[in-house]
């Protein structure tokens, strides 16, 4: 009775939704935030500076002198065998490869100092009370991360949004007299003389930003990190998102450094290693504008000491606040448990470097999936996110009162789905939207009763072009708050599409857009079913949807939300679109990587001046990356010596034809499982 | 009918380890002594051990938990009728006396002592026991047990600590435990040759105090070599305190004449070594009683060596020793016996401690410590101890001696004396009846073994003893757990580790699972970090389900065809190993 199985399928699937949500799902037991600078207003920053600091560490070990460090990683078992492995491939005297490890890990390495500590907690004391109204920490966290600490060498893996993210980070670890971390950082604040030996001195650690085939850089920088590891001298910090999310949605995790503090745990060096995800949510990010011009083009400027000293003129603004939220730390040896063998490791002389075997290397993967989905799920977000939401779907501005109806509606549908919103306690709702417009005045304006987007006013006459990137600028600009809140939402949007699109090949539907998407968005890597029962039970729990047996249909109350929902990933599927478009009208043979961003933007700014297009969100840099890479990764288009070559042909995408029409035709195909009938 | 011809069970407890005389006890005033005659300590008061024990454990010696006194019901015998009057027929002693069959139906397994104290029935005990006399008698044995399908468990010394001895609770068939105690004989020792041929049955006190009379030794001293016999030992792959100079018992042996279903196993001569194939003693070696019973061996002899001498040696700490242990090894210069014990064994080592009557005596002891910790700035919370024993011509001792001593210099280790060295040594005989102690107030102990390539050794110390501490906390053990262990072999690529485990079970209702669920995760955490299952302990049933990993499908696969052909009516079906 195949009908019957679907049900009792359909009934497992709920209470397996139910139980993955109440795991996954921190909303009933998330801490209660402390706000840190409270007490900095109060009492004398230099006293506070200059307090005596004495935080444990890892089995009470002593801390390890910077000298003392880089000897045991150049005497390592480790780095002695790639000296002579590279010393035979080379010709070279292995002295000489010696010395060349010896300097490169004289780059890297860092040099913390306390007294450049104090200097930060000063400095830092004085400029975050001008820039911000409070910064938030989640005390019990604090408290799990200085247990952890003393029992297993701890990982930090904050987000990263700004610049701000690892002094803020040390500051808050000194403030709560924890150990200071190290902390991997690209090389490119070394072009910043000063303040990259500043830096040096606070914990940073410098890698280079590609070191691909080069043997002996990686050998130099792995054992330096795992010596520190081990001998939990310190808890080393970096951003798996391996760079800045310019949009504010989080980005792809990159594998290296996290595989590298993995690997200890699965050769047995460590009992355990624990991996601390942390969010921190900015209420206004200080580079807000200089990413969307960056997203637009605008080249990045390159990091020069001159370059921070002009963001002086961010000391005069109110940037809000921050929330730094320390989660539950995550157990390496818990993770692994059944995942991978680590006998493995048992016939292999471990200070011989090995690529990680599968088993491994999708643990790897799929834990940092899950460790950024955990950074996610404990951001906070302002109500700011949702009116910039509501905001992005009536571009052409909305009245203030139907503006701020709306948002209570969303408030609902986001606490519902266990968002972490920072909805000020007993103030009435027009006075949230009213100081959120006020903070954000920047990106948006009332005027007779209207609320709209600020486009930056230009000096002088504009061309429509330069409009256009006025334009986009603000957009842009709002798109990353409205992306803040997309991992609430994404799973349950997907479904409204599938649904709006394809009724009758709903999981079809969803699990294309789901595999399209998984560059712009955290999919963990095979949770396609999982997240299509989350989607289902989210939109039922809410009663947007109703599931009678194995259909799916929208309820008389579910408009709103599936309307909504459409609206909120518009401009992804568009932007798609437009890329898919290019590729196939305008895009030559040999097309190369380089050429591909500049084109396929002019093609956008093209269609837009023509009055074909009203999405700018799709002359993003991150979203035509982002689409690209879908698109290689899906075989529509291939690589051959950088060059691209499209192998969408016209049947499979027309111009005329939308992208959600293209998932019917894989799915006719009968590239996708079939999920439902 | 009944006739139990071994004296043992008179002279040996029935529900703790060792002779009945001696065991450790609080007296009166709250000290602890250890009673009898046997042992260097017995007699003694030992006044630091009360402390230890409640510091260590949490116990109390108000809070006794002693072993109910009624011996356990035993199941009823279901005798093979014919087996039984064939059996007559020969002459062979049997019985099927309650005790005689309680008594060969376990080891010295936790849960098996446990079960005895606690008076809790056996599932399935053998329901006879033979006593064969010689060779020929077990052959006799054998057959019969072919012609009428009885299921024959052989039984040397007892001292199984893998659930080798256990009863399969699914045999239906009659099982017949065959002690091999009365085949205890010296048959002819070769003095040429420097050989001896021995029966299997003969107990390793009994063979190293009848070869001394002759001026010789075998050498292979295993820690329970007082109650452990030679085929055992043959049975289980079993590696000996004094193997750097003698060997583990396959360097030992040169003949073995092992009964199977099948008919008796032997080679044409006694060549030192053969390239004749796979050498088929080696199917015997570790077989587990799976395959046959192990009637005659003949084994190396040595001229009792002329000097002996104990030494110690102190470290900083237990990386230092292990640094130490590991160069001995690599120059080749290990001693008879070189062992090193983490400051965990050190501290129980001295609770140890004998009463110290001369206050001479007591004034030099705190020099001492004065010195080590004070003046060479040992912590007494980390040092350990390295125990060392010298064999062989006086000079040569001296001169290895002061090699291992010098070598010890470089990683900072201190000579401290022959007589922390011997202690060392006792240790490891009283320990067992340390554990009876334990049980007597609420602590289960017991140890397991390893053996590890050199350079994991430290690595897996730790992750194995981490990994006892989380899993008794997070199995409701209320009291922090003992785990200590020490490396008591060298090889040249690796060490053997034995680890002791033990804790304070008041509040646990089920202790002995308790237990079994944190070994248990112990020896997985063996595995992963790259030790293997057993050095000499042997798999017996404690272990089975690892085997296929340890030694994949496809040997477990040549060994069950080895099984298959000698004994394809599983006779010996003990069921171990496979």
């Amino acid at each position: 009775h195949p009908h019957q199985a679907t049900q009792m399928s359909n009934y497992c699937l709920n209470i397996l939704v139910f139980v993955t949500l109440q795991q996954r799902d921190p909303m009933l037991k998330r801490d209660g935030f402390e706000d840190i600078l409270e007490e900095r207003r109060n009492s004398s920053d230099l006293k506070y500076a200059l307090r005596c600091y004495a935080p444990v560490l890892y089995k009470g070990v002593t801390p390890c002198k910077a000298n003392m460090l880089k000897n045991i990683v150049l005497q390592s078992d480790q780095l002695r065998y790639v000296i002579n492995q590279v010393s035979q491939e080379s010709g070279e005297a292995p002295d000489i490869i010696q010395e060349e490890a010896s300097v490169i890990l004289e780059e890297m390495a860092h040099r913390l100092q306390i007294s450049t500590v104090r200097f930060f907690a000063f400095a830092l004391s004085k400029a975050f009370k001008t820039l911000f109204q409070h910064v938030c920490v989640n005390e019990e966290g604090i408290q799990r991360l200085q247990q952890a600490i003393q029992e297993h060498p701890v990982v930090l893996l904050p987000s990263h949004r700004s610049y701000m993210d690892f002094l803020l980070m040390s500051y808050i670890l000194y403030t709560y007299d924890l150990a200071l971390p190290v902390i991997a950082a690209g090389m490119d604040f070394m072009g910043m003389k000063f303040v990259g030996e500043m830096l040096r001195m606070s914990g940073a650690f410098f890698i280079r930003r590609s070191f691909g085939g080069d043997k002996l850089y990686w050998a130099v920088f792995s054992e330096y990190v795992k010596t520190m590891l081990r001998n939990g001298f310190a808890p080393i910090e970096f951003f798996l998102e391996g760079t800045r999310s310019r949009t504010c949605k989080s980005l792809t995790p990159k594998l290296g450094l996290l595989n590298i503090v993995i690997e200890p745990f699965f050769k047995g060096e460590v009992f355990d290693v624990n991996l601390v995800p942390i969010s921190i949510s900015y209420e206004r990010i200080l580079e807000e504008s200089l990413y969307a011009r960056e997203l637009l083009g605008v080249p990045k400027p390159k990091e020069s000491t001159s370059g921070l000293l002009k963001a002086r003129r961010i000391l005069s603004e109110d940037y809000g606040s921050i929330h730094v939220y320390f989660g539950q730390p995550v157990s390496v040896r818990s993770l692994a448990q059944g995942k991978v063998n680590r006998s493995t490791y048992n016939l292999f002389p471990r200070h011989i470097p090995r690529k990680p075997m599968e088993e491994t290397q999708s643990f790897v993967n799929d834990t940092a999936y899950r460790i950024v989905r955990l950074q996610e799920d404990n951001m906070v977000l302002k109500p700011w996110v949702l009116m910039a939401s509501l905001l992005l779907q009536n571009l052409e501005g909305m009245e203030l009162s139907v503006l701020t109806e709306q948002t209570v509606w969303l408030r609902g549908l986001a606490l519902s789905y266990a968002a972490f919103l920072d909805w000020p306690d007993h103030a009435p709702t027009a006075k949230v939207v009213s100081s959120s417009l006020a903070l954000h005045r920047g990106l948006a304006c009332v005027s007779g009763g209207r609320v709209s987007l600020v486009v930056g006013e230009p000096l002088g006459p504009v061309t429509p072009e330069e409009a256009l990137f006025n334009r986009a600028v603000s957009v842009l600009s709002c798109a990353s708050y409205r992306n803040q809140v997309l991992h609430v939402f994404l799973r349950p949007a997907m479904l409204a599409v599938a649904m709006l699109h394809l009724s009758d090949e709903v999981y079809n539907c969803f699990s294309f857009l789901w595999d399209m998407f998984s560059n712009d968005f955290i999919l963990c890597p095979g949770d396609t079913v999982q997240d299509f029962e989350e989607a289902c039970y989210l939109l039922v729990k809410t009663g947007a949807v109703q599931m009678p047996q194995q259909d799916i249909v929208m309820t008389d109350i579910g408009q709103p939300t599936l309307s909504f929902f459409n609206g909120l990933l518009e401009p992804f599927l568009q932007g798609y679109q437009v890329v898919c478009r290019y590729l196939c009208e305008e895009a030559s043979e040999g097309l190369t990587e380089k050429q591909y961003i500049p084109a396929v933007r002019s093609f956008a700014v093209k269609l837009i001046l023509a009055g074909n297009l009203r999405c700018y969100e799709v002359l993003s840099s991150d979203m035509q990356k982002n689409a690209l890479a879908a698109l290689l990764r899906m075989d529509a288009v291939r690589k051959v010596k950088n060059r691209m070559i499209s192998h969408i042909n016209q049947t499979q995408i027309s111009p005329s034809l939308s992208l959600v029409a293209v998932a019917e035709d894989l799915c006719r195909d009968g590239l996708t499982p079939s999920y439902i009938r | 009918m009944h006739h139990d011809a071994s004296p043992w069970s008179e002279i040996m407890k029935w529900n703790g380890w060792g002779y009945s005389d001696s065991k450790f006890l609080f007296n009166k005033k709250g000290q602890a002594e250890f009673t009898g005659k046997r042992y260097r300590l017995s007699g003694m008061v030992l006044p630091s051990l009360q402390d230890w024990f409640e510091n260590t454990f949490g116990a109390s010696v108000n809070h006794k938990s002693p072993p109910a006194l009624n011996a356990s019901a035993v199941p009823p015998a279901s005798l093979n009728e014919a087996f039984v009057e064939d059996l007559k027929a020969t002459g062979i002693p049997f019985s099927h006396e309650a005790e005689d069959r309680v008594f060969r139906a376990h080891g010295h397994c936790l849960h098996e002592i446990f079960a005895l104290r606690e008076g809790k029935k056996f599932e399935r005990v053998p329901d006879m026991v033979v006593w064969p006399n010689c060779h020929s008698d077990v052959v006799k044995i054998v057959e019969l047990a072919c012609k009428h399908n009885v299921c024959l468990i052989p039984y040397g010394g007892g001292t199984s600590v893998t659930s080798a001895l256990e009863c399969p609770p699914e045999e239906t068939r009659c099982i017949v435990s065959l002690d091999t105690s009365q085949m205890n004989r010296i048959l002819w020792i070769d003095e040429k040759n420097l050989v001896a041929h021995v029966e299997a049955g003969i107990i390793g006190q009994d063979l190293e105090r009848l070869l001394n009379e002759s001026g010789y030794c075998t050498g292979h001293e295993p820690d329970s070599m007082e109650f452990s016999s030679l085929g055992g030992w043959v049975a289980t792959r079993a590696s000996g305190m004094k193997k750097n100079v003698y060997g583990n018992i396959e360097d030992l042996v040169i003949h073995i004449k092992v009964v199977t279903p099948r008919g008796v196993i032997e080679k044409s001569c006694q060549g030192p070594r053969m390239s004749t194939g796979p050498d088929i003693h080696h199917f015997i070696l570790g077989s587990e009683g799976t395959l046959g019973v192990v009637t005659e061996v003949t084994m190396k002899i040595r001229p009792i060596p002329e000097y002996q001498k104990y030494g110690s040696v102190v470290f900083p700490n237990f990386e230092a020793g292990v640094a130490c242990l590991r160069e001995v090894a690599k120059q080749r210069c290990a001693p008879a016996s070189i062992r090193l014990m983490d400051n965990e064994q050190f501290q129980f080592g001295h609770a140890l401690k004998p009463q110290v009557s001369s206050i001479f005596t007591n004034f030099v002891e705190g020099l001492k410590k004065f010195y080590i910790t004070k003046f060479k700035g040992f912590d007494p919370h980390q040092l350990v101890v390295a125990t060392l024993l010298f064999e062989g011509d006086r000079e040569r001792v001296l001169q290895h001696e002061k090699q291992v001593y010098d070598i010890a210099a470089t990683f900072g280790g201190l000579a401290a004396g022959e007589d922390n060295g011997q202690r060392g040594y006792i240790l490891t005989f009283v320990i067992a009846y340390l554990r009876d102690l334990g049980m007597d107030y609420y602590v289960v102990a017991e140890s397991f073994e390893t053996s590890v390539p050199w350079d994991r050794v430290l690595d897996l110390c730790r992750n194995v003893k981490e990994r006892i501490n989380r899993e008794c906390k997070e199995r409701g053990v209320q009291f922090q757990p003992l785990t200590s262990c020490r490396v008591t072999q060298t090889y040249d690529a690796g060490a053997c580790v034995y680890f002791y485990f033990a804790f304070n079970y008041r509040g646990l209702a089920d202790p002995v699972h308790t237990y079994e669920r944190v070994e248990h995760a112990a020896r997985e955490e063996i595995l992963a970090n790259g030790g293997s299952l057993s050095h000499h302990h042997g798999v017996g049933k404690l272990r089975k389900e690892w085997m296929k990993e340890s030694i994949s499908s496809l040997g477990v696969g040549m060994l069950q065809s080895v099984k298959d052909y000698v004994d394809p009516d599983n006779i010996f079906g003990n069921r171990n190993l496979l």
